[in-house]
């Protein structure tokens, strides 16, 4: 099954609101400006007061891989990894949860997925028009 | 600006057999290289005063020191970002002699990276902190955990956008293993393949890296001495000048999951390293006589084609089909066979290979070379005699 998430001091909010079906990315409290990947200081306006803000959970596909060999460590098949530009300008790596691969371009939306240790992480989905 | 006696040279190189299984320790193979350099150029290892390697290179320097007998080390530094520090090590090498800081300064890197353990598989013990290569926590759950998996999602982009076919790939490989063939130090010697091997061989990751489009994991020691002018006509070998060596890491951007900045088409910080090395050389990229391109996969060599500005933006694909990578080519790529070819030392046999065409001792000989592009992604050099 899919591994849990590493979390760290800096990075336990996102995978914590996981937990809670929330998708979030760090939000700097002075500027209000979005991060992904989260990080201990805004590089823009060099404060460390962060909170985090919800995403639409809305993106399009920029890239996408599937690890044959090895498998994917932990999957039972190794899963369609995709690239997501979010509406909001950020990037994240998640997977496509698809019988057929992603194409490039496509419109995905964000769901959650358990993981081995009962936590929980970002997955995207078609969106069918 | 510097006089000329003051310019840092190399003046030795050494390297181990490149294996699969060396049978000896990471620890035995960096001394066996560093020492087989010290012999190249004719000088004595207790006389090394600096030193800089990997920072995932296992070997200490306390412990160099100890094997090699180095009486007294000045400055010692490590380099992060993979396999992308290659070329790196150049940059700190040359600052460090021509400073005068150092005056013989000593890069090496040792790796079982195939017997001791699996350098391609995934790295689930790995720290989640970031080391800038890669950041493991962002990567691990969603089952890209493998250096292929990360260099395939960054490369996306590009290969779409430019209609890149895995035989387009196919074809560089081939090359690679063309100059591997008539390299007797390559692992793969007198082994070429086709671009039907290409194509019949497994895929890694899917939808673009087969087998054959990927180095190979071995087990080998490198290493390399640099010294100034003034010190360097007094060793053995003809002394190789590095003439410009350049280094750029820009905001937000990863090595080898490099996901979140740029439009993942266009190589900004090869460009800007490309820009300096032309105005610190007097030469450009593309004007040199050997092009030593770090390929851990192939569609890093269409895209370090374009940063390091041999051709226009989505031009590298038919670069290559017009035959300029050949050894009789405009721009001969890697004549010991790369990466690919010859063995995976993280990087580092395509800088020794570049120093014997500038002395014309290699295997597969450019004739008339005088200057040779190192690249390794953030960073490159141009070496000449």
């Amino acid at each position: 099954m899919r591994p849990d998430p590493i979390k760290r001091i800096d990075t336990a909010f996102f995978w914590d609101a996981c937990e809670q079906g929330k998708f979030v990315v760090q939000k700097c409290e002075p500027c209000n400006t979005l991060w992904h990947p989260p990080r201990p200081m805004c590089p823009k306006c060099h404060s460390v007061e962060k909170t985090h803000q919800k995403l639409s959970g809305k993106g399009v596909i920029m890239s996408w891989v599937r690890q044959v060999r090895p498998a994917s460590y932990g999957f039972e098949n190794s899963p369609f990894v995709i690239l997501v530009e979010l509406n909001e300008g950020l990037r994240i790596v998640s997977n496509l949860i698809s019988d057929s691969a992603p194409v490039i371009g496509d419109t995905v939306e964000v769901d959650f997925e358990k993981t081995v240790g009962g936590k929980s992480v970002p997955i995207f989905k078609r969106v069918v028009d | 600006m510097i006089s000329s006696f003051q310019k840092a040279c190399i003046v030795g190189i050494g390297q181990t057999e490149f294996s699969k299984a060396s049978g000896r320790s990471e620890q035995q193979l960096a001394a066996e290289a560093i020492l087989a350099a010290c012999n190249d150029a004719g000088i004595d290892p207790a006389s090394i005063d600096g030193m800089t390697t990997f920072s995932l290179d296992h070997s200490d320097e306390v412990d160099v020191m100890r094997s090699l007998g180095c009486e007294e080390i000045k400055y010692t530094t490590r380099l992060p970002q993979g396999g992308a520090a290659s070329v790196s090590t150049i940059v700190h090498a040359k600052n460090a002699v021509e400073s005068g800081i150092c005056d013989t300064f000593l890069i090496f890197r040792a790796m079982n990276e195939r017997s001791q353990y699996r350098f391609g598989q995934p790295h689930h013990s790995m720290s989640p902190d970031a080391h800038s290569s890669t950041f493991m926590e962002w990567c691990f759950p969603f089952g890209a955990q493998t250096p292929a998996s990360w260099e395939a999602l960054s490369c996306g982009p590009y290969l779409h956008k430019y209609g890149v076919t895995s035989e387009d790939l196919g074809r560089i490989a081939v090359t690679f293993r063309k100059a591997a063939s008539t390299n007797p130090n390559a692992w793969f010697y007198e082994k070429p393949i086709t671009i039907e091997d290409h194509q019949n061989s497994r895929w890694i990751v899917e939808p673009t890296l087969r087998l054959l489009d990927c180095c190979q994991e071995s087990d080998g020691g490198v290493a390399i001495i640099i010294t100034r002018a003034d010190k360097a006509k007094d060793c053995k070998q003809t002394p190789v000048q590095i003439l410009g060596a350049e280094y750029s890491m820009l905001f937000n951007h990863e090595i080898i999951s490099d996901f979140y900045q740029g439009d993942l088409i266009r190589t900004e910080n090869s460009e800007i390293v490309a820009d300096r090395l032309a105005a610190a050389a007097g030469i450009a990229p593309k004007d040199t006589d050997v092009a030593m391109i770090y390929d851990n996969f192939t569609p890093q060599v269409l895209r370090q084609l374009e940063g390091f500005k041999y051709c226009g933006i989505g031009e590298a694909n038919d670069y290559i089909k017009d035959g300029n990578l050949e050894l009789d080519g405009k721009t001969p790529l890697s004549p010991n066979g790369g990466l690919m070819g010859e063995g995976y030392i993280h990087g580092m046999n395509n800088i020794t290979e570049g120093v014997r065409q500038m002395r014309g001792t290699a295997a597969n000989q450019i004739r008339n070379a005088k200057t040779a592009m190192l690249a390794s992604g953030v960073a490159g050099a141009i070496i000449g005699v």
